[in-house]
């Protein structure tokens, strides 16, 4: 083995005493052509609905409930996949989200969501993900379509067009700060931290134990804002 | 005996015309005769305006006057109440859900959204621009109190 390391290195440093320097050349830039346009090609094939489909993990969860939502079906007939807003579109976001994304390869090799039960588990910190992706991106992703330049707020309805007038066109807010949950199902919006009472999980009677408990920790915490 | 064979006879009869004068009510199937298939009618549109509408009697839920299209309200989260909460209406400046709603069914009031009154739609309703099937007789009680004072005639 390192034999053949050391002889293919020899080969490699050594300048060319058979081939020209034009058919290397021209070599050089045909297989440039063929690896590069095939792995951009392979790198687009994982960039379609039909890939992201093709695991039941998406299929079976977000894929079914994004079908009722707007973005799937509407009067226009437009349709945003799923890449349309889970991938950026330029290239050098695009590669950097691709190589984010290796880890759900190893999600979904070791199954982290491979059932339901698991998925919805999960759904919160998945979703605070892409919320804090999109936060940070400031929408990149609901801009390359919905742009507020082109948005014509009197064709909206009154409350659209006051939100957006307030929020939006003031840089106050950005698209995912109002619009989650457009495509899919909310996580337990009340264990997310987000504390409006949203969420109705929190509000469901405990066990009698855990109440006590409870009360007692509330007296020291109201003694605590008193003093 | 006479009586009731007339009776076997008119029975055909008078079922006919019973039906007949059932063709005459208005339905969704819009007189289609039962073995056919009817035409259906468009589905109306949901009144998206904005605009509060008076209330028919005190106790009514008032109406939603926008869509509510694909709004989650479920054990996860309530879209509702992204807006009409009590600490939502600041930013979003739409009314409050009432005081009522934080009561449970002993009159205690709690510290957030009584279970009872979580789910929205079991009482708040949108309109559609559907014309009515038959026309609504209601009366305000306004209207009934007018009548009322105008009958006493400004007796007492």
């Amino acid at each position: 083995m390192w034999r053949f390391i050391k002889r293919a290195w020899w080969i490699i440093t050594r300048p060319s005493a058979f081939f020209s320097l034009g058919f290397l050349t021209m070599g050089g830039f045909v297989m440039g052509i063929i690896f590069w346009g095939g792995f951009n090609t392979a790198l687009e094939v994982t960039n379609t609905e039909a890939f992201c489909t093709s695991c039941h993990e998406m299929r079976d969860n977000v894929f079914e409930e994004l079908k009722p939502t707007i973005h799937y079906s509407n009067r226009s007939g437009v349709r945003a996949s799923c890449p349309d807003c889970h991938v950026p579109h330029n290239w050098t976001n695009k590669i950097a989200r691709k190589m984010q994304a290796s880890k759900e390869v190893w999600g979904k090799i070791f199954g982290t969501i491979s059932t339901r039960e698991k998925f919805l588990e999960h759904r919160l910190e998945l979703a605070q993900h892409e919320w804090a992706r999109l936060e940070a991106n400031d929408s990149l992703e609901c801009r390359n379509c919905h742009s507020d330049e082109s948005m014509d707020i009197t064709r909206q309805s009154k409350r659209a067009a006051d939100a957006h007038e307030r929020f939006l066109f003031t840089g106050e807010k950005t698209c995912i700060n109002c619009h989650k949950g457009i495509a899919h199902q909310l996580p337990d919006m009340g264990a997310g931290g987000h504390g409006s009472g949203e969420g109705h999980a929190a509000l469901l009677p405990s066990a009698q134990a855990e109440k006590a408990e409870l009360l007692a920790s509330t007296r020291s915490y109201l003694a605590q804002a008193a003093n | 005996m006479k009586h009731l064979r007339l009776a076997i006879l008119a029975a055909p009869i008078l079922l006919a015309s019973a039906a007949f004068a059932q063709n005459q009510v208005a339905t969704l199937r819009n007189t289609a005769p039962l073995d056919q298939q009817g035409e259906a009618t468009q589905i109306p549109g949901i009144v998206n305006t904005d605009i509060r509408q008076v209330r028919n009697y005190p106790d009514q839920p008032p109406l939603i006057p926008h869509k509510t299209d694909n709004y989650q309200v479920d054990l996860n989260a309530n879209k509702c109440l992204t807006c009409h909460s009590r600490t939502a209406v600041e930013v979003s400046q739409a009314p409050m859900i009432s005081v009522t709603h934080f009561m449970n069914r002993e009159g205690q009031t709690l510290g957030a959204v009584s279970p009872r009154r979580y789910f929205c739609t079991q009482c708040h309703v949108v309109q559609t621009n559907a014309r009515p099937l038959v026309e609504n007789e209601f009366v305000d009680v306004d209207k009934v109190l007018d009548y009322v004072h105008s009958k006493q005639g400004g007796a007492d």
